[in-house]
């Protein structure tokens, strides 16, 4: 990306002073741009902005101090730098009152004029900076990928509401697809923590020594390749909130780890002796049926209950096919602004199939069919032969999502003839999710 | 076609060993042929009484009149103390992408500020202040790297902390400029 140039507006009735500054600032690498009268320096600025702006105090016609006061009533911010051949403190007072940023005394000493020039311009990037990220919090709060006008997701929204403000613990409970992570995201957006991290974990993808130290952290030679200290995520979350994907995943030894944080908000490092306090507010996703869990006795109860204080359920997108069009639009918009292509139109037969299918990914499946069918399609429309037909609909006889991961894992073992590098690698998981997943559904070689 | 040339222009009394190091710094900088000539100004038109210093804003135009059809570039070495009319000094002054620069040794003698004269030191400055005001005229900015030639000074203890050389990126870009300036 290139970085933008830092403007100055030089306004001064003396030729000598304008191009002794134009050419200093142009030779630090300013934009510069020179004004002989006052005058002239508000038309010019009516056209653009400028970040800073150099201005002589006696000019004939409207003064320095003037121009300041009509730029204010243009609701333009330059930084006002007045430049004076007179050092009266009266005058230099009266400027700064007037919201000068400086006053400077002709002629420059050449390190004075340095300094002030580069604090104005770090003032003026510090401010860019400052407003970026206030836009990027903004864009968070929107949280775009919430789509719904569905009552079914209109209830999920007004709870969404509601909770943000508390500082309890909540579980998003739904299928997987549904847009549990987007949730998370808007509690915490909303939520007085935004201006804090909120940080993710995958509970599901890691091992339970991989996970504790990913969660509490390590401290150096904690375990073989522990070769510096680490925060863990609980640390990094202090102020803000800690997302845990995949609760249900966790094993017993963690959820009794889990369940003494959640009671103390204290931990500490693998390895460690110090007790480290956080302040983060926990939300929870499952894909799972955690109050069965619980009854056969695999989820601990009391840590249950902990997490259990809101739990938001968002509907499977069959349950709401009326929000399907307005998803439809929204990806559409999303990946043909991503793709920088027009935006394209659904063709009616293709928007009926859409319509009309099952959709056991849910909403992350209907994204990614979106996505596939502008990338392989005429760039106008989208088509029912862009869409995946026949062949790609699902097996009837799979009824749950853990059944067709066990049957796609199983196949792919088979396939790379149990080669665990090869198969995680064509599955794109690590080694050990890949483990995990074979323990979890007692896979075996020659077993299918 | 004559090859164009880089013109040093002697606007006072220069030992000719100063005079050596400073054509060599200029070949092997800018590889252009370096002609030097005797400056024919008469320098009271261009003291300022009031302010007791030279005005390096006349003096350049004036010193641009004093080039010659093949020069590239044209800097001027003086000994006097040079001022512009916003600035309280200034060591030199050329114009970005200009055809002309001046440098002025008075500004940068260690007497000056009550330390002990060290002429080994004066040439060095005087050597990297020249380097730097021809850089401006080949187009090169103000660079950021703490040790670059092309940094900007405003005190000598600056001067002293930089290198007698370009950083790679204002050498690349020189180099860039020095190509098409060749052609």
């Amino acid at each position: 990306m290139t970085e933008k140039k830092v403007s100055i507006l030089v306004v001064d009735d003396e030729e000598s002073v304008r191009d002794s500054l134009y050419n200093w600032f142009i030779d630090d690498g300013y934009a510069v741009e020179c004004a002989e009268n006052a005058k002239q320096a508000l038309t010019m600025l009516e056209a653009r902005d400028f970040d800073i702006i150099l201005a002589d105090i006696k000019m004939p016609g409207m003064d320095g101090m003037e121009m300041h006061r009509r730029i204010k009533i243009l609701k333009k911010e330059p930084i006002f730098i007045i430049m004076t051949a007179f050092a009266s403190v009266d005058t230099a007072v009266q400027a700064l009152k007037n919201g000068a940023y400086d006053y400077v005394t002709k002629p420059f000493d050449p390190d004075d004029l340095s300094h002030l020039i580069r604090n104005a311009a770090s003032h003026v990037t510090l401010e860019a900076e400052n407003k970026s990220l206030k836009d990027r919090i903004t864009t968070l709060e929107d949280v775009d990928d919430l789509i719904g006008e569905s009552e079914a997701m209109q209830q999920v929204l007004r709870e969404v509401e509601s909770v943000a403000q508390s500082n309890s613990s909540v579980i998003v409970t739904g299928e997987s697809g549904t847009g549990k992570e987007l949730i998370a995201r808007a509690i915490h957006a909303n939520s007085p923590r935004k201006y804090f991290p909120l940080i993710s974990v995958h509970c599901g993808a890691l091992s339970e020594s991989l996970l504790e130290s990913e969660l509490f952290g390590h401290e150096k030679g904690a375990f073989t390749g522990a070769t510096f200290n680490r925060k863990g995520r609980f640390e990094m979350a202090d102020g803000g909130t800690i997302f845990l994907d995949e609760i249900g995943t966790i094993s017993p030894k963690m959820q009794i780890e889990l369940l003494r944080v959640l009671e103390t908000r204290s931990f500490v490092r693998v390895g460690g002796n110090k007790e480290i306090s956080s302040d983060f507010r926990v939300i929870c996703a499952t894909n799972r049926d955690l109050k069965s869990m619980v009854d056969n006795g695999t989820f601990r109860e009391d840590l249950y209950y902990r997490l259990n204080v809101v739990n938001i359920r968002i509907p499977p997108l069959r349950e709401r096919v009326e929000d399907i069009p307005l998803l439809i639009n929204h990806f559409i918009r999303k990946y043909c602004k991503s793709m920088s292509r027009d935006l394209i139109a659904v063709e009616p037969a293709a928007l009926k199939h859409l319509q009309e299918l099952e959709y056991p990914g849910n909403v992350r499946e209907l994204e990614n069919m979106i996505e596939r069918a502008i990338v392989i399609g005429n760039g106008k429309e989208i088509r029912l032969n862009d869409l995946p037909m026949g062949k790609e609909v699902m097996s009837s006889s799979i009824e749950s999502l853990d059944d067709l991961e066990r049957k796609h894992i199983s196949s792919i073992l088979d396939k790379y003839n149990w080669n665990i590098s090869r198969a995680s690698k064509a599955l794109n998981v690590d080694r050990a999710t890949l483990y995990n997943k074979i323990k979890k559904y007692d896979l075996k070689k020659g077993s299918r | 076609m004559e090859r164009k040339k880089i013109i040093l222009i002697l606007c006072g009394h220069f030992e000719q060993s100063v005079i050596d190091r400073i054509s060599a710094d200029i070949l092997n900088f800018f590889y252009f042929p370096l002609e030097v000539k005797e400056c024919t100004l008469n320098l009271t038109s261009f003291y300022n009484p009031t302010r007791r210093q030279y005005d390096a804003n006349l003096l350049i135009n004036a010193v641009s009149e004093l080039s010659s059809p093949d020069a590239i570039k044209t800097i001027s070495l003086f000994r006097v103390d040079l001022f512009i009319p916003i600035l309280t000094y200034v060591f030199g002054q050329s114009m970005l992408n200009g055809s002309t620069g001046i440098v002025s040794l008075y500004r940068l003698r260690n007497e000056l500020y009550g330390l002990e004269q060290d002429n080994h030191l004066l040439i060095e400055r005087f050597r990297k202040v020249i380097i730097h005001e021809l850089g401006h005229a080949f187009g090169l900015i103000h660079c950021h790297n703490p040790v670059c030639i092309m940094r900007s000074s405003t005190y000598v203890e600056d001067l002293d902390q930089k290198e007698m050389d370009f950083c790679m990126k204002c050498r690349t870009e020189l180099d860039k400029r020095l190509d098409i300036n060749s052609i």
